[in-house]
């Protein structure tokens, strides 16, 4: 087992290679003097020339690379023109937030999601999983950022049970019972499309799971419905859709783009769009990276967990 | 389901119904369909329509509600007629979703055609980037292209399509893994046809439905990601606009008209659901995977629907009787009887063989008694099967928990599918026992670790951690036989225990069966196609033909003098203990499919013995004395046994 996460972990190393490799390439294709586009058409020439020899721009792309990945390993990822502070303070800033956004979400539409999908099995054809499966088509047909507007208007102004945006209160906030008040409308906006992903498979995998011979052995056994299908069938399907919750991860971080701006919520997601619309580039850059590796090492814990599941796997 | 259940469905009876019709039966894929044909006729008629201009700005008009001064959907912030901005905007939409699905399915199909017709090393490259373009969150990349390109609806509609790649790549390239390997593609390429040519003619068509499927699931998230760009102000810029640009627009009144941003969402919702309904149906259509409702969950106790409970048959001594048992499968509208009234009684420390070619009933017959068959399409259609004077099939559903495994235990034919893969051996018998004896369970797990020592499992202790797949055939077996003698059942009913192992291996097992019998005085229904086997364990045997028992007798006289042609050429076909089922194939001809069985006897095809009488009428199981039967009009001859 510890062999196989050594593995595992080993596996991830050239793939965050490629990650920094992919984000250089976009950033190497910008129309035009990259520096320029950096730095915005207000710089001042001596900011460009600077900007052009720290990027090694004079050099070949190959050699850009290493040196931009050389920076990066060191913990440079270049400094924001339009907030004026280093880009991996700011994002280190931001993703703490995401983080609670996107982790609570997850935990939301995983549960949700898994449960919805036995039920829907279970009673399968029933009334149940008839309205499962609606509920779960118009959740995975709705624009999220729509359906946040519509909480806040229900939720923030009609009934004033929620605060519509921001994390915390501006007077008097900044405690635990603030913050889950400020994010129940976007983690439960933001969890559902990533429900109905993990209800619809969870529905299917349970189906195929229930028509194996090993439930016919359970219940063979005499043992109780309910244990047939928790301590069985459902187990059983987990394992295969815990890959699916992996993916889910970077569904739901990439919604938080939506949440966040929608509902104001000060995480990388906001200040991806906020950046990208005054072209700080190398901002947008160290967000996305950041966000991609989490997401990279977050599928290695589903595939840990998968593999501490079935015993097959090892 | 059973292997009888599977082999009673004819193969060629899959009407070739068009696929159109296939998703006319789908009512909701009918609506999807409806709600995206008139959403497009809207969107395509939009110049012909007798709509305000969308751009013309009034600002005295500005906000209005729903209906007000002549505008059904009211006016925007600059006094636009929204319903006219609704419908041009949802032309932009569907034109970008519809060009972004266009674009990543032919780069991502080619990509995958590529790496699946030409494997190795190309495969492995180009999939290795396109696991890379996956490796980031699905939006985040889309956000980073645009960074890079510049807000623009264009701009948005390549990064929407480009991190759509990957999803058509994957899913073509399996398929064409497939194919390349197939004769037809060896073919052409023998006959000299070039490589892309081959793709295009040979292995193209074959993967279209694979791209059609990929398409219609991908095309809603492609209209939704791109409204969510121009939402952000990312997409679509002023003064064109698409709906998401309208719902960015509006949420700067929201508080105040709210009308303005809910409509542009609600289109949205009803455009993608209607994509979302028609793609789900014609997935169903395409992927025979998911046609014939084959996903369809066996409840946990089969059905029973029976007319009438029949009068009680005593048979002294005995501890289950089977009485008149007739199982049916219903499939699209066919009835199949699988058990068509099986009579058929154990008596302690008794093993009854139950005998027959796959296809007979005997499987279902023993997975009837505790109702195991698969409901749907499984059910129990008449007769009775009596426990200890009590009706198994009038009980409750609890109370045939309660019997199962403690009173009637199964062992199954395939010990690595009938263990849960994920639970230890020793959990899996923890928890027979427990189902029944609550106890601690330090206590369960030493009663365990002596059942795996009864059967002869050695180091008992150690393999309590063990995985069934890390066991060998054999040692799952007997796994499987303990977990059967938990609670000391008064019936064991094992359907091909030893179909599975190899022949020394089968012969242990039936001796330790033998063993346990005798020891501890439960029954055994043993469930074969193999003589040899019978010969080595059962008392008395039962051989079965579609469905009905066709003779019954003392297991050491059918053997020396069958009575009834099939029982005959079955035992003919057995020279040596354990050999493989091929070995039935000696008998010409196959069973007869049980949803259209002939009238007279069943075997008449197939006997060398038939006559015209055969053919007509019932054919009854007759006693011929010494506990022997047959359903045979012309029984063969019994030689004089001569001391
Ligand atoms: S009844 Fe006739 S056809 Fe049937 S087995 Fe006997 S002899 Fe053959």
């Amino acid at each position: 087992m510890g062999a196989y996460i050594l593995k595992r972990l080993l596996a991830v190393i050239p793939v965050m290679f490629g990650l920094t490799l992919i984000v250089f390439l976009i950033m190497a294709m910008i129309p035009g003097d990259p520096a320029t586009a950096i730095l915005g058409s207000y710089a001042t020439p001596e900011n460009v020339e600077r900007l052009n020899r720290q990027l090694g721009l004079d050099r070949s792309l190959p050699e850009q690379y290493l040196i931009w990945l050389g920076n990066l390993l060191q913990g440079d990822l270049g400094r924001s023109y339009s907030l004026n502070r280093p880009v991996l303070d700011e994002v280190t800033e931001r993703f703490g937030a995401t983080l609670i956004l996107a982790g609570t979400s997850l935990v939301l539409c995983s549960i949700l999601g898994l449960l919805a999908g036995v039920v829907s099995a279970v009673r399968q054809y029933g009334w149940t999983d008839k309205v499962v499966t609606f509920v779960v088509l118009i959740g995975i047909s709705t624009p999220s950022f729509w359906l946040g507007l519509l909480l806040i208007l229900l939720f923030a102004v009609q009934w004033r049970l929620f605060p519509a945006s921001g994390m915390y209160a501006i007077y008097g906030g900044g405690d635990l019972p603030d913050l889950l008040h400020h994010l129940v409308l976007p983690a439960a906006t933001l969890s559902v499309v990533a429900t109905g992903v993990i209800a619809r498979l969870t529905r299917t995998a349970m189906l195929e799971v229930l028509r194996q011979d090993y439930i016919r052995t359970a219940r063979a056994k005499g043992l109780r419905e309910s244990r047939v299908i928790w301590r069985h069938a459902f187990k059983a399907a987990l394992v295969g859709v815990i890959p699916v919750i992996g993916i889910q991860a970077g569904f739901v971080m990439g919604g938080a783009v939506y949440i966040e701006t929608v509902f104001q919520w000060p995480g990388i997601g906001s200040m991806l769009v906020t950046a990208i619309s005054t072209r700080d580039l190398l901002l947008v850059q160290g967000g996305v990276l950041v966000v991609a590796a989490a997401y990279v090492l977050f599928n290695l814990c589903a595939d840990v967990v998968q593999t501490l599941l079935d015993p097959r796997l090892r | 389901m059973g292997r009888a259940a599977r082999s009673s469905a004819p193969a060629g009876r899959a009407r070739r119904t068009g696929a159109w019709a296939l998703l006319a039966r789908n009512h909701l894929a009918v609506a999807g369909l409806g709600v995206v044909t008139f959403v497009c006729l809207v969107a395509l008629a939009a110049p012909l329509l007798p709509l305000a201009d969308p751009n013309a700005t009034a600002p005295a008009d500005r906000l209005l509600r729903p209906g007000e001064g002549g505008h059904l959907l009211g006016t925007d912030a600059l006094g636009r007629d929204l319903l006219s901005r609704l419908v041009w905007g949802a032309r932009v939409s569907i034109a970008v979703g519809l060009s972004a699905t266009l674009i990543a399915a032919a780069v991502g199909s080619l990509i995958g055609l590529v790496a699946g017709y030409a494997g190795g090393r190309v495969d492995n490259w180009l999939m290795r980037g396109i696991d890379m373009v996956m490796a980031f969150p699905y939006i985040l990349l889309a956000l980073a292209i645009v960074a890079v390109l510049g807000p623009g609806l264009l701009n948005a509609l390549y990064a929407i399509a480009i991190v759509n790649v990957p999803f058509f790549a994957r899913n073509i390239r399996g398929i064409t893994l497939g194919l390349a390997r197939r004769e037809f593609v060896d073919a052409a390429r023998l006959s000299g046809k070039s490589h892309p040519r081959i793709l295009l003619t040979e292995v193209l068509p074959n993967v279209l439905p694979v791209i059609v499927i990929t398409m219609s699931t991908t095309v809603g998230w492609m209209i939704l990601e791109t409204a969510g760009l121009s939402f952000l102000g990312l997409g679509a810029q002023p003064p064109q606009s698409d709906l998401g640009s309208m719902l960015g627009e509006g949420r700067r009144v929201l508080f105040t008209h709210p009308h303005v941003s809910v409509v542009p969402g609600l289109a949205i919702l009803v455009l993608v659901m209607g994509i979302n309904l028609l793609g789900d149906g014609i997935r169903d259509v395409l992927d025979p995977r998911l046609k014939s409702g084959a996903l369809s969950r066996p409840v946990a106790r089969t059905a029973v629907r029976r007319t009438a409970v029949p009068e009680r048959q005593d048979h002294p001594g005995a501890v289950l009787e089977l009485q008149g048992m007739e199982t049916e499968f219903h499939v699209g509208g066919q009835v199949y009887r699988a058990v068509g009234g099986v009579d058929l009684h154990l008596a302690p420390g008794e093993c009854v063989g139950l005998v027959g070619e796959s296809g007979s009933g005997k499987s279902v017959t023993a997975m009837s008694v505790m109702g195991l068959v698969p409901t749907p399409p499984g059910r129990i259609a008449g007769g009775a099967a009596w426990l200890d004077g009590s009706d198994l099939f009038a009980l409750s559903d609890e109370e045939i928990r309660q019997r199962r495994g403690r009173d009637v235990a199964h062992v199954f034919q395939d010990p690595l599918g009938t263990l849960h893969p994920l639970h230890t051996v020793g959990a899996q018998l923890v928890e027979a026992i427990r189902a029944h004896r609550p106890m601690p369970r330090t206590e369960a797990e030493a009663a365990a670790c002596d059942l795996l020592a009864l059967v002869r499992i050695p180091n008992p202790a150690e393999r309590m951690q063990a995985f069934p797949h890390e066991l060998s055939g054999g040692m799952r077996q007997r796994v499987c036989i303990a977990m059967g003698l938990a609670n000391d059942p008064s019936v064991l009913i094992a359907d091909e225990p030893t179909t599975a192992l190899d022949v020394t291996v089968q012969a242990q097992v039936l001796a330790l069966m033998d063993r346990l019998r005798r020891e501890r005085d439960s029954a055994i229904l043993f469930i074969t196609h193999d003589f040899g086997v019978v010969s080595a364990i059962c008392d008395r045997v039962a051989v079965m033909y579609a469905g009905r028992i066709v003779e019954t007798g003392p297991t050491d006289e059918i053997l020396a003098a069958p009575a009834h042609p099939y029982t005959d050429r079955l035992i003919a076909c057995v020279p040596v203990l354990g050999a493989p089922d091929r070995r039935l194939e000696a008998i010409s001809g196959r069973p007869p499919v049980v949803n259209a069985l002939p009238p007279g006897c069943a075997f008449a095809d197939r006997c060398p013995r038939a006559r015209d009488e055969c053919r007509v009428g019932d054919i009854a199981l007759v006693e011929q004395g010494g506990g022997r039967a047959v359903r045979c009009l012309f029984p063969m001859e019994r030689e004089v046994a001569d001391g």
